[in-house]
C-alpha cells in the first residue's frame, strides 16, 4: 500500500519533470528538471530492489553527465527560441510516431508473459541471501574481472587520446607559479636607486 | 550459482605486464617535465622486448577467466609477431620524430597500449573478450594516426580511420549479438559445440557474415579497404609502418582463431566468403597499385593484395593452409618493416620525399641500398627464390590441396599483375637518370633494412626452423 503510494509519487514527478525538460523556455531550468528526473528514476530503481543501478544513476548521471550539461548550456550560447520555431509542424509527425510506438507497446506488453524458466537461463542468477550490490560485486571482480579491467584500460586510452589530441601547452600564456612567488625575496624584486634631484632615472 | 573465486591471472601475465608497464610509463611521462620523449622510446621498446622474451618461454595450453581468455602455441606465436612489428616500428620512429621536432611522450605509450589490445584480441576466447581487445587496439590506433595534430593530413587520416572504424565495430557487434542469440553463448567453445550439433542456420550465417565484415575492415580486405590508402598516406610514416605490420597480423590471428575454434563445423559456409574476399583483395591490390606514384599509397595497395594472398591459405580450411598463413604473415612482416625502413630514410634537404620517381638512379648514388631494396621488391612480387615466393607457394599449395583451383589460378595471375609495379620500382632504381642523392641513412634504419633484405634473400636456404615453428603453431588449432 505504502510502496504503491510512493511508486505513484515518484512516477508522477518523473513524468511531470520530464515534460518540463522539453517545454521549459530556459535551458538551465531544463537541466535542473532533468536532474529531478534522474533522482526520481533512481528512487524507482531502489524501490524495485536494484539499489546499485539507482546509485549508479545518481553518481554517473547527476554527478557527471548533468553537470556536464550545465557546463555546455552555460558555455555555449544556444538559441533555444530558434530551435523551438518549427515545433508546431513537427508536433504532428512527432505525435503520430509517439502514438504508433505507444500502440506497439500495448500490443507487445499485452501479450507478454515472463516465462518461469527464463530466470534459470541467466548466466548468474540473483542469489537470494545477499543484496544485489554484493552479488554484482562478487561476479564482477571474480568471473568477469578480465572484462572489467579491459573496459578500464579502454577508458584510460580514451582519456589519454583526448588529452594527446587536444591539450595545448601555449607558450604565450603566463601561468601562476606559487612556489616561485613564495621563494622570491625582496632583493630579487626591488632595487633601490639613488635618484639625484632634477635628473630622473 | 556462478563461481566467485578469483580466476588464475598467470596465463595473462604478458598482458598484465604490458598494462602495468604502460601505466607506469604514463606516470613517468606526466611527472617528468622535459626530455620525457627520448627516454620513453627506449623504455617502451625494452618493455615490449621483455614481454616478447617472456612469451618465447611459455609452453602448453591454458584457459582462464571463465573460459574467456586462452593461451596456446598459436596464440603465443602470433603475439610474438605483433610485438616484433611494434618494436620494429618504434625503433624506426626515434629518428623520424627527432627530425620532425615532435616531443609527445605519449606516442610510444600508445603503441604499447595498442599492442596490449592486440595481445588481448589474439588471446580472446569469447566474443566479449574479442570486442574489448579489438576496441582497445583500435582506439589507440585512431589516436596514433592523428598524433601529428598540427598536420592536416594526419588529422584527416585519424578522423577517417575513426569514423570507418566505428562503423566496422558496429558491424562486428551486430554480428556478435546475432551469433550470441542463435547459439546462446559468447564463448567460442560453447558456440562451437552448438554449431557442431545443430549446424548452420540463417541467423547464425548472418551473424558470421557481419563478424567477418568487421574483421575484414581491420585487415583491410576488399570490399572494406577504402580507408587504407588515405590513412597510410596521411599518417606519419613510422605510424604507417606500424599500421602495415602489427595490427594486420593481430587481426588475421583473430580471424583464424574465430573460424577454427568457434566455427570449424560450418567451414564450407565461411569458405566461400573468404574465397570472395581473397580474390577481390588480390585483384584490387594488383590493379589499383599500378597508377600510384606515392610510395606510401603504393604500399597500402600492396598490403591489401598481400592480405588477399594470406586469406588464400585461410580459405583452404585445413592445417596446411593455416601453416601457410602463418609463414606468409611472418615473411610479410619482415618485408614490410624492411621496405618502410627504407621509405623512412627517403629524405632530401631535411624533408621527407614520398614519390617513387624520387628513387631514380638510386643504383648510381647508393648501390647497396638499391640492391637491398630491389631484393625486397622482388620478394614482395613473389619472384623465386625470394622469401615472398616461398610464402605464396605454401598458401597456394594449401589451396590446391583443398581443391580450390580457381582461387589458386586467380591468385597466381594477380601476383603476375602485381609484379609489374614492384618491378617498375626496380626499373626506376636501375635504369632511370639519377636524381639527387638522399641524406645518409640512420644506423637503426640501415640495420632493419639490411637485415630484412638479407632475410628475404637467404630464407630459401634454410627455411626449416620457421616452417617447424609455424607447423607447431598451426597444430594447436586442430
Amino acid at each position: 500500500m505504502i510502496a504503491g503510494a510512493f511508486f505513484y509519487l515518484f512516477a508522477t514527478i518523473l513524468v511531470i519533470s520530464a515534460l518540463v525538460v522539453i517545454v521549459s523556455r530556459n535551458p538551465v531550468h531544463s537541466v535542473l528538471f532533468l536532474i529531478l528526473c534522474f533522482f526520481n528514476a533512481a528512487a524507482l530503481f531502489v524501490m524495485m530492489g536494484a539499489e546499485l543501478l539507482g546509485m549508479l544513476l545518481l553518481i554517473v548521471y547527476v554527478g557527471a553527465v548533468a553537470v556536464l550539461f550545465l557546463f555546455v548550456v552555460m558555455m555555449l550560447d544556444i538559441d533555444v527560441a530558434g530551435l523551438r520555431r518549427g515545433i508546431k509542424q513537427y508536433m504532428i509527425v512527432g505525435g503520430a510516431v509517439g502514438v504508433v510506438v505507444l500502440l506497439e507497446l500495448f500490443i507487445v506488453l499485452g501479450g507478454w508473459v515472463i516465462s518461469p524458466e527464463a530466470a534459470g537461463n541467466a548466466r548468474a542468477p540473483a542469489p537470494a541471501d545477499v543484496s544485489n550490490t554484493v552479488a554484482l560485486g562478487r561476479i564482477l571482480y571474480t568471473q568477469y574481472v578480465y572484462f572489467f579491467q579491459a573496459a578500464g584500460m579502454i577508458l584510460l586510452v580514451a582519456m589519454v587520446g583526448a588529452i594527446v589530441l587536444t591539450l595545448q601547452h601555449r607558450k604565450d600564456v603566463k601561468r601562476q607559479n606559487i612556489p616561485d612567488q613564495i621563494a622570491r625575496r625582496r632583493d630579487q624584486a626591488a632595487e633601490l636607486k639613488d635618484v639625484k634631484p632634477g635628473q630622473g632615472i | 550459482m556462478p563461481e566467485t573465486t578469483i580466476p588464475s591471472f598467470w596465463p595473462a601475465l604478458p598482458e598484465l605486464l604490458l598494462a602495468l608497464g604502460a601505466m607506469a610509463l604514463l606516470m613517468l611521462g606526466a611527472f617528468r617535465k622535459s626530455d620525457a620523449g627520448r627516454g620513453m622510446f627506449g623504455l617502451s621498446i625494452g618493455l615490449l622486448i621483455f614481454v616478447g622474451v617472456f612469451l618465447l618461454f611459455g609452453t602448453g595450453k591454458e584457459v582462464t577467466f571463465g573460459g574467456a581468455f586462452a593461451v596456446d602455441p598459436f596464440i603465443r606465436f602470433m603475439k610474438l609477431l605483433s610485438i616484433i612489428g611494434a618494436v620494429g616500428a618504434l625503433v624506426m620512429s626515434v629518428q623520424f620524430f627527432k627530425n620532425e621536432n615532435f616531443e609527445g611522450f605519449e606516442y610510444p605509450i600508445l603503441i604499447v597500449l595498442a599492442i596490449l589490445g592486440m595481445l588481448m584480441m589474439i588471446s580472446a576466447n569469447g566474443l566479449i573478450a574479442l570486442y574489448l581487445g579489438l576496441e582497445l587496439q583500435s582506439l589507440s590506433l585512431y589516436v596514433i594516426a592523428a598524433i601529428r595534430r598540427d598536420k592536416e593530413r594526419s588529422v584527416e587520416a585519424g578522423l577517417k580511420y575513426f569514423i570507418l572504424g566505428a562503423l566496422s565495430s558496429g558491424l562486428l557487434l551486430y554480428g556478435s549479438s546475432l551469433i550470441y542469440g542463435f547459439t546462446g553463448s559468447t564463448l567460442f567453445v560453447d558456440i562451437a559445440a552448438v554449431v557442431g550439433k545443430e549446424g548452420s542456420s540463417l541467423g547464425l550465417l548472418f551473424g558470421l557474415a557481419f563478424l567477418l565484415a568487421g574483421i575484414s575492415f581491420k585487415i583491410s580486405a576488399v570490399p572494406f579497404h577504402m580507408w587504407t590508402p588515405d590513412v597510410y598516406e596521411g599518417a606519419p610514416t613510422p605510424v604507417t609502418a606500424f599500421f602495415a605490420a602489427a595490427p594486420k597480423i593481430a587481426a588475421m590471428a583473430l580471424l583464424i582463431r574465430i573460424l577454427y575454434t568457434a566455427f570449424p563445423a560450418i567451414s564450407q559456409d565461411w569458405q566461400q566468403v573468404l574465397v570472395f574476399i581473397s580474390i577481390a583483395s588480390m585483384v584490387l591490390g594488383a590493379f589499383a597499385a599500378i597508377g600510384q606514384r606515392n610510395i606510401k599509397r603504393l604500399m597500402a595497395y600492396s598490403s591489401i593484395g598481400h592480405m588477399g594472398f594470406a586469406l588464400v591459405g585461410l580459405a583452404a580450411a585445413n592445417e596446411q593452409g593455416v601453416r601457410g598463413v602463418i609463414v606468409y604473415l611472418l615473411i610479410y612482416l619482415v618485408m614490410t618493416l624492411g621496405t618502410f625502413a627504407f621509405i623512412l630514410s627517403m629524405r632530401r634537404d631535411g624533408a621527407m620525399v614520398e614519390n617513387i620517381d624520387d628513387l631514380a638512379g638510386l643504383s648510381k648514388t647508393r648501390p647497396m641500398q638499391a640492391l637491398a631494396l630491389s631484393l625486397l621488391m622482388f620478394s614482395l612480387a613473389g619472384i623465386p627464390p625470394m622469401a615472398g615466393f616461398i610464402a605464396k607457394f605454401y598458401v597456394f599449395l594449401a589451396a590446391v590441396k583443398a581443391g580450390l583451383f580457381l582461387l589458386a589460378v586467380i591468385g597466381v595471375l594477380a601476383s603476375v599483375v602485381g609484379a609489374f609495379y614492384y618491378l617498375r620500382i626496380v626499373k626506376i632504381i636501375y635504369f632511370d637518370k639519377p636524381a639527387e642523392d638522399f641524406e645518409p641513412m640512420p644506423r637503426e634504419l640501415a640495420t632493419i633494412f639490411g637485415a630484412a633484405g638479407l632475410f628475404v634473400l637467404v630464407f630459401f636456404v634454410y627455411p626449416a626452423p620457421v616452417l617447424k615453428a609455424a607447423q607447431n603453431a598451426a597444430a594447436a588449432l586442430f
